[in-house]
């Protein structure tokens, strides 16, 4: 919401602050100022100049000298402006002051706008410049007398030497603030200049409303029937009778025109100006064009059509609310008005309507008709009912006062029964208790009172005005006291008592997975959780596959961002993708995040989230980098039995030969593997691909952090190397299998040392070394011990085909 | 004897003297006072001396023998000291080549404020709970006070899967999950993913995080509020950080609040980085709403408390001075390694 402060300043005259004072008080009451602009900043030293001669230039077409006259001297200004005539009186910037300047193609105006010095054009000396509205910082929008191609030009009746600045309306700053979601009475010039009445500690005084009318009586005239009352709660309606269209006067184009609205003529002017005072927006019929004077307020029919008087055709639907007359819609309740009705120059008498509409219907229709006018804006916040009388007599007055037209006597009001003012109980006590502070039920009383909040003494009561919708509670209350009191007066103390705090298993283990990733040099990444469903054949799933029975959105940004992921592995790929791409030569990423696997869709209760820790790189290492990763990371969480590598993992999306399930006491916990060519190519990845994916859920079961000291060996150690011919399809964890089963307690150790397949080794087996330490701990082991374990080794080798190498 | 011993003495000093090695001096040591030394051979024809004059013997056979070692001694000494000196001298590097970095992965920034935030709250006794990311319309509106038709529920652009189940648009659902719970007081935050439907640009991101925070106990003000969030501010932004809170409003808090820090570049003065205004925008708080406890059922005449959300990539762009959102999500490596 932009308003002019001069405006505020109307109804708080006393208001004596500096704007950077207005701007600080009011954000710390609680009506954010978000910017302010002075808008006469860069505006220094212009007058208003009486042109007494134009003169061709004599080397220039374009340029012509003028002799103008500001009221002390006469100056001699070359121009390029083609609509200065002799006898205007117009804008000048005399040699040393100041213009705002325009935006050009380059960018906008200069932050502190052009000095303005006397110089030559093409050899004939000038001595200042007269301006147009874009050059003194504004825009021709809210000046409709202005020439947007030229030097503006002022009304005869102006004075020589005059103050162009203040002529303009231009001494003045726009405020800007942020008004939240529940003040609904701060969309309004009159909410804000109460709210600075209250933070300054000055008198509010709001337009005095006189009453308005001739003898006549609108009631006798204009029948309004209302079909849908809980969708208007209030219609009013007053009539003008021998209306005058034409421009409204200066100063009011110039407050519509501070606040970002364009004059129109006075008629539209005023219903504009009203809805900036009051926050109730108006409209006005063509009366000779509303069929026998009769306004109807229903829903609308579902598949009608109406064109609005923007010209455009709209669909309309059972739940919009509508205005008729006899017999046809006039008008799309609190959205826009019809082309119908509209208010033309040869208008005659004209209809006021200030309405309360449901502020939720009027949401809902403005979105479904794809139509969002300043009026829908502010119904579809919700309206005070008693403010829509309040506002037609304002506008009625405006009528008077503009001398627009003959305003008829009385008022058409049909109304639901407007609620009580609400009371909220007064309990100094429970306010305190809840800010923390020690404010007396005085002190609190005379913060309500600035903002029109009345203490009933007898009734232990605060009544709450209607326009404050927002206030409910006690809470409510305690809020009024504490900004108007300051928030930054409010002590600062830590809560009582002792709480312990800390991380849940799940978040230390995730700090775990963080910790081994980083140390075995991988980094962090974050990925959407959603994605496109053209990744489950980008990662060439199979069609029944159980990862594709993904969770939809139902309002998705695009479909590359449709479908809940259940699989991590698309992110990992799409990042290693994007830095292959950045050309950086070897990438290890790793992520924690969720997947969303649905039990049954469409989705009805909660999916389970389950956190991945998915590890990724390309560059330097194979699958034995990542898996080294992922069996640190194990073993860092105290998973300390052997970690099985299933190779029959069956994903899709990995080499054949080089992927496996992580298995943990026989539970899946996890795969790793090569990505497939195919999928890399598809990612367009030119180079292999190694990734892990650790299931959380499945493997927080199996954590520990205990730690056991164990004892150091006291007895030596005895170690055996074994040279084997192994068929080549036995994998390393078969022949450790035999190890651990058979070696016994006081096998210590098992190390592979070689693995060598090639010319020196019969085709079809591969040469597998390995060193096995034994040791017991309570004594020194004798070789009996040892080999008694070794030929059970030995036996269990060879139901594997596995010969021993002499 | 006596001559015999001088002899000795003489000769074993001289090659002392030509010894320019350890080794040398050794086979010095071994040829005079090894067991077939020439002074041991000495020692050993004691016997032939007469009674009488043996302990003058003796005396000078000692005598020379120290006198002997104490040179030995000396030398090695000496020897070794010019060795060491020689080798420390051929050993001499370039300490200005490069060291040998390990190279560790980096922690992801969004990942680092988090840390951090968790590190201040943990130390004030908060508990790290998390909620769930695909929401119920109840728990993410409708519980907060945003009732069906509540303008807020517009406001934040929801993503819903069907008319009940919704992405999570903030994580104050975790707040009246946390109350759910029935066990009083509570002192946690949860961190986690929110979504929105906002289209991708340099200050948006359809998919972010927030950290909410939650306390309820009896006596809790709006004062405690305000200490807890100021201890907050100066853990996290330093220790000079001065907080301003402005009246603000949420649904599911009253009185709510924003709060402000002072500029952690310029301290306050005004710069590029805060916009000249000297404060920068961190969070919203407020008092829980006693309707919300009503809902979850808390008795708001004997429990209240404060909540709080943080948005971490915020505090992320602004403390790691980023400055388009979208590097966050991005994950170049040449982003990354940079943390």
């Amino acid at each position: 919401m932009n308003t002019p402060l001069s405006w505020i300043k109307d109804y708080v005259p006393d208001l004596d602050v500096t704007d950077q004072e207005y701007r600080d008080g009011m954000t710390l009451s609680g009506t954010k100022v978000e910017n302010y602009t002075r808008r006469d900043k860069n505006l220094d030293k212009i007058i208003v100049g009486e042109v007494l001669d134009v003169q061709q230039h004599p080397d220039a077409d374009k340029l012509v000298v003028c002799q103008v006259n500001t009221g002390t001297e006469t100056i001699q200004i070359v121009t390029g402006a083609p609509n200065v005539k002799k006898g205007n009186k117009v804008p000048v910037v005399l040699v040393g002051g100041n213009v705002a300047g325009s935006a050009h193609d380059d960018g906008p105006a200069p932050e502190n706008g052009y000095k303005i010095k006397a110089g030559k054009l093409r050899g004939i000396e000038s001595f200042g410049m007269m301006c147009s509205i874009d050059e003194l910082g504004s825009d021709c929008n809210f000046y409709p007398e202005a020439d947007p191609e030229g030097i503006y030009i002022f009304p005869d009746d102006v004075e020589v030497g005059a103050d162009a600045v203040e002529l303009l309306g231009l001494h003045d700053t726009v405020v800007e603030y942020e008004v939240t979601s529940n003040r609904v009475d701060c969309y309004s010039i009159l909410g804000i200049a109460r709210e600075a009445a209250a933070t300054f500690g000055k008198e509010f005084k709001p337009p005095v409303v006189k009453e308005t009318g001739n003898n006549e009586n609108v009631n006798d005239f204009v029948k309004v029937e209302v079909q849908a009352p809980d969708l208007c709660p209030r219609y009013t309606a007053r009539l003008v009778r021998n209306i005058k269209v034409e421009p409204s006067p200066k100063w009011m184009q110039y407050r519509l025109g501070a606040a970002g609205i364009r004059p129109i003529n006075n008629i539209v002017d005023i219903t504009n100006f009203v809805m900036l005072e009051y926050g109730q927006p108006m409209h006005a019929f063509d009366f000779d064009k509303v069929a026998g004077g009769k306004i109807i307020v229903r829903r609308a029919k579902d598949g009608d059509k109406f064109v609005t008087l923007d010209g455009q055709e709209r669909n309309l639907d059972k739940d919009v609310l509508m205005i008729c007359d006899g017999e046809k819609e006039i008008g799309i309740a609190g959205i826009m008005g019809g082309e119908n009705t509209m208010i033309t120059d040869d208008a005659k008498t004209l209809l006021f309507e200030a309405a309360t509409f449901n502020g939720t219907n009027i949401r809902k229709s403005s979105k479904r008709i794809g139509l969002r006018t300043d009026a829908s804006g502010i119904f579809e916040k919700g309206l005070d009912p008693r403010n829509a009388e309040d506002a037609m007599n304002r506008a009625c007055q405006l009528i008077e006062e503009l001398g627009a037209g003959e305003v008829v006597g009385g008022i058409v009001d049909v109304k639901e029964p407007i609620a009580e003012l609400k009371r909220i109980k007064f309990e100094p006590d429970r306010i305190n208790a809840l800010l923390g502070t020690s404010y007396t039920a005085d002190e609190m009383i005379a913060v309500f009172e600035k903002e029109e909040l009345v203490y009933d003494k007898a009734a232990g009561e605060i009544v709450i005005p209607s326009f404050r919708q927002d206030l409910i509670g006690n809470c409510d209350l305690a809020e009024e006291v504490a900004r108007f009191k300051g928030y930054d007066k409010i002590p600062t103390t830590l809560p009582g008592g002792n709480a312990m705090g800390g991380l849940g298993l799940k978040n230390r283990v995730e700090e775990k997975a963080r910790e081994t990733a980083e140390m075995c040099g991988f980094s962090q990444a974050y990925f959407y959780s959603f994605e496109s469903p053209k990744v489950f054949d980008k990662l060439n799933l199979p069609a029944d596959a159980a990862e594709r029975q993904a969770i939809k959105i139902s309002n998705p940004l695009g479909e590359d961002f449709s479908v809940m992921r259940t699989i991590s592995v698309n992110g990992m790929l799409n990042c290693l993708a994007n830095n292959y791409n950045h050309r950086n030569p070897e990438v290890k990423l790793y992520e924690l995040g969720n997947i969303y696997v649905a039990d049954s869709l469409p989705l009805s209760d909660y999916p389970d989230e389950r956190m991945q820790f998915t590890l990724g790189f390309y560059g330097k290492g194979d699958f034995f980098t990542m898996k080294g990763a992922v069996e640190e990371f194990f073993g860092s969480v105290g998973m300390k039995k052997k970690r099985e590598y299933d190779p029959n993992a069956g994903k899709s999306f990995l080499h054949p030969g080089r992927q496996a399930l992580i298995k943990y006491d026989g539970q899946t916990i996890g795969y790793l593997g090569e990505v497939h060519p195919a999928v890399c190519n598809a990612y367009d990845i030119k180079t292999r691909v190694y990734i892990a994916v650790v299931d959380m859920p499945a493997m927080i079961g199996y954590v520990s952090f205990d730690h056991k000291y164990e004892g150091i060996a006291k007895f030596p150690a005895v170690t055996r190397d074994l040279s084997m011919l192994v068929p080549s399809d036995v994998l390393a964890g078969q022949i450790e299998t035999i190890f651990s089963q058979r070696g016994g307690k006081i096998l210590e150790d098992i190390k592979l040392f070689d693995i060598y397949e090639g010319e020196q080794v019969a085709k079809g087996f591969k040469s597998v070394a390995y060193s096995l330490t034994f040791r017991a701990k309570d004594r020194t082991l004798e070789d009996n011990d040892v080999n008694g374990a070794m030929k059970k080794i030995l036996n269990g080798l060879q139901s594997l085909g596995i010969e021993l190498r002499s | 004897m006596k001559e015999k011993l001088e002899e000795i003495r003489q000769k074993a000093l001289a090659k002392i003297a030509e010894s320019d090695t350890p080794d040398k001096l050794n086979e010095v040591r071994v040829a005079i006072l090894g067991k077939k030394g020439e002074l041991t051979e000495v020692l050993k024809s004691m016997k032939d001396v007469s009674p009488e004059d043996r302990p003058k013997v003796g005396q000078l056979v000692n005598d020379t023998r120290a006198e002997i070692e104490k040179v030995l001694e000396e030398t090695r000494a000496k020897l070794e000291n010019a060795a060491l000196d020689l080798r420390l001298k051929t050993e001499t590097i370039d300490v200005t080549l490069p060291g040998d970095v390990p190279t560790p992965g980096h922690r992801h920034p969004i990942q680092i404020a988090l840390d951090e935030i968790e590190r201040v709250f943990i130390g004030m006794g908060y508990e790290v709970v998390e909620g769930p990311e695909i929401e119920k319309d109840y728990y993410n509106f409708e519980a907060l006070n945003i009732p069906a038709d509540h303008p807020a529920k517009d406001e934040q652009d929801t993503f819903y899967i069907n008319g009940e189940m919704l992405l999570r648009t903030q994580t104050s659902g975790c707040q009246i999950h946390e109350m759910e719970k029935g066990r009083l007081p509570i002192r946690m935050i949860a961190p986690g993913r929110v979504f929105r439907s906002d289209e991708v640009d340099a200050t948006h991101s359809p998919c972010f995080h927030q950290v909410e925070g939650l306390v309820i106990d009896k006596n809790i003000t709006f004062a405690d509020l305000k200490g807890t969030l100021q201890e907050f501010a100066r853990q996290m932004f330093g220790e000079n950080t001065k907080v301003k809170f402005r009246p603000h409003h949420f649904p599911f808090t009253e009185p709510s609040a924003e709060m402000d820090v002072s500029c952690f570049k310029c301290g306050g003065k005004g710069c590029r980085f805060c916009k000249n205004e000297g404060w920068i925008e961190i969070l919203g708080c407020g008092m829980v709403h006693p309707h919300v406890l009503e809902m979850c059922n808390i008795d708001p005449n004997e429990y209240n408390g404060f909540a709080f959300g943080v948005g971490l990539e915020r505090i992320a762009l602004l403390k790691y001075e980023i400055d388009d959102l979208r590097l966050l999500y991005e994950n170049d490596f040449r982003f990354l390694k940079q943390f």
